[in-house]
């Protein structure tokens, strides 16, 4: 009974104390509001440079081509054993026949061209699609192992630099979003020794009129969380209203038809929890460090 | 019955200054003892360490059953709340009105708040506050303040009520009016008081138990009456 008491008291007095200091819970607000919105923005590039990159990366795939002289054998032999590879993923097997009739479908003068010929001048062809992109050079030399295969190609050169560069890009928006969620805590927490400075008296009295420390941190504890999650308002604001807003502009997509922006639903939701859950850790967090220099444990 | 007992007690701050030294002392339950001496005699440090706001170097000082100097900073507050503490600064809560400065002792130590509200307006009753309850701190004479601080201190019943220099910020007439809710403290409730005071007159026409403290030693120990200005120069 007594511990509900305090804790419910210290719910009381944590938001008696937000509005009693008043430009203080201002200021801290208005700071975790500034920072989070920055943390939202790097959320939301970060994001969507990984889903943009994720996309591209499946669109790289290994073209195979059979020789001429292959078996029906030979295709089985390769139809199933390529999927058992460690790196594929799936593949997409075209017999010369099939391409044949496409050809022919796709224009008149490559119909006519064909009738012309004798035998079938094409090859069958297979198009793997990997796991991992980063392997894609040594999954192209394990098929071209296969004495039937006329050629193996993924766009050498160009892939592997493309896959470099994306990877770079994810870290390096990976690292600007953790360290801005680094200077967030550090802002806030900061903004919050403030205002727990400034009543550092308030806390020389509670422990001289027989507060526990428990009972001392509490209001504060709690605080710290009202004030993060206060902080955190707007931010989701601006990420919900802002994001859409990009989206129905750009019609989900930027510049060009390959960067696909990632779909507002359920992204945003996704984004808005995780700006008021580090709003709330990190003021609560905050607030429990800095009161505990002022309760000399 | 021996409330406070203080044997061979020595202070020594960090910075090699003695505040304190080989001091010994007894005080009753239901004493009214004031504490003077000259400013840096050690009478702040002596009644810092009976509420625990200085832990002693050496020996032993009990307070009411507690050896305040094996006393670990985290269990500090089980012995504030069975003492009342009276500052000179008085140390209100600016932003709470006076029922909620007297209040937040008792809700600070966990007290149900039907329990609370009979007790408060008990405490300021006491010290003739009842009116202005709903008043802020700044709203109050520097008298008025002083005597919240004393009902906050008394409203929990303790045993020992602490007045650290209660008179040191106030005029003479509120000085006597403060010093006059003391004593009317002491006598009916049997509460023990130990005042540090500069006034050397109240201290004389109080006729109460003196302890003079010089260089950080106890240089005597007046028996009820028998200190004189005069003579203490």
């Amino acid at each position: 009974m007594k511990a509900i008491r305090i804790v419910t008291r210290a719910i009381r007095d944590s938001f008696k104390s937000v509005f009693r200091n008043f430009s203080l819970s201002t200021a801290a607000i208005t700071c975790s509001s500034i920072t989070l919105v920055l943390v939202a923005v790097a959320m939301i590039i970060s994001y969507n440079v990984k889903n943009i990159t994720t996309n591209l990366e499946r669109e790289l795939t290994i073209v195979v081509y059979l020789k001429e002289d292959r078996t029906n054998e030979n295709v089985e032999k390769i139809k199933r054993e390529l999927p058992q590879m460690e790196n594929v993923e799936k593949i997409e097997y075209k017999s010369k026949e099939e391409w044949k009739l496409e050809m022919k479908e796709y224009s008149d003068t490559f119909s006519q061209a064909l009738e012309f010929l004798d035998t079938n001048p094409l090859l069958d062809s297979i198009t793997v699609t990997v796991k991992d992109v980063n392997h894609l050079k040594e999954t192209t030399e394990q098929i071209k192992k296969y004495d039937f295969v006329s050629s193996a190609d993924y766009g050498e050169g160009m892939a592997e630099n493309l896959v470099s560069v994306f990877n770079v890009v994810e870290k390096v928006t990976i690292i600007i979003v953790a360290a801005l969620v680094l200077v967030t805590a550090f802002l806030i927490g900061n903004t919050i020794k403030l205002t727990i400075f400034s009543r550092r008296g308030e806390i020389d009295i509670m422990r001289l009129v027989g507060a526990s420390n428990i009972s001392i941190r509490l209001p504060f504890i709690f605080e710290g969380l009202i004030l993060g999650i206060l902080g955190s308002i707007i931010p989701v604001l601006v990420t919900i209203y802002g994001y859409v807003l990009l989206y129905d502009h750009f019609n989900g997509y930027l510049f060009t038809q390959i960067i696909r922006l990632v779909e507002p639903f359920n992204f945003i939701l996704y984004v808005s929890i995780i700006l008021a859950i580090i709003g709330a850790i990190i003021g609560m967090f905050g607030s429990y460090r800095a009161v505990r220099r002022y309760l000399k444990i | 019955m021996n409330l406070i007992e203080v044997k061979n007690c020595y202070k020594v701050y960090n910075n090699g200054v003695t505040a304190v030294a080989d001091f010994n002392v007894t005080i009753e339950k239901g004493e009214f003892v004031f504490v003077i001496g000259a400013s840096g005699s050690g009478k702040s440090t002596f009644i810092k360490m009976l509420y625990r706001e200085e832990r002693p170097t050496n020996g032993r000082v009990d307070v009411g059953g507690i050896n305040v100097a094996k006393l670990r900073n985290s269990k500090v507050y089980k012995l504030r709340r069975k003492i009342g503490i009276v500052f000179q600064d008085f140390k209100l809560l600016p932003k709470l009105t006076v029922y909620e400065n007297v209040a937040f002792a008792l809700e600070a130590i966990g007290m149900h708040t039907k329990d609370i509200r009979p007790k408060v307006v008990k405490a300021l009753e006491n010290v003739g506050l009842k009116e202005k309850a709903r008043s802020f701190p700044n709203q109050l004479s520097g008298g008025e303040q002083q005597r919240v601080c004393i009902a906050r201190a008394i409203v929990n019943n303790p045993k020992l009520l602490i007045c650290d220099e209660p008179t040191g910020n106030l005029d003479p007439d509120i000085s006597w009016e403060i010093v006059n809710i003391l004593d009317k403290i002491n006598k009916e409730s049997g509460t023990t008081i130990i005042m540090a005071t500069h006034d050397r007159e109240i201290v004389e026409k109080m006729k109460k138990r003196v302890l003079l403290i010089e260089n950080g030693v106890l240089a005597k120990d007046y028996a009820k009456g028998s200190y004189k200005v005069h003579e203490s120069n």
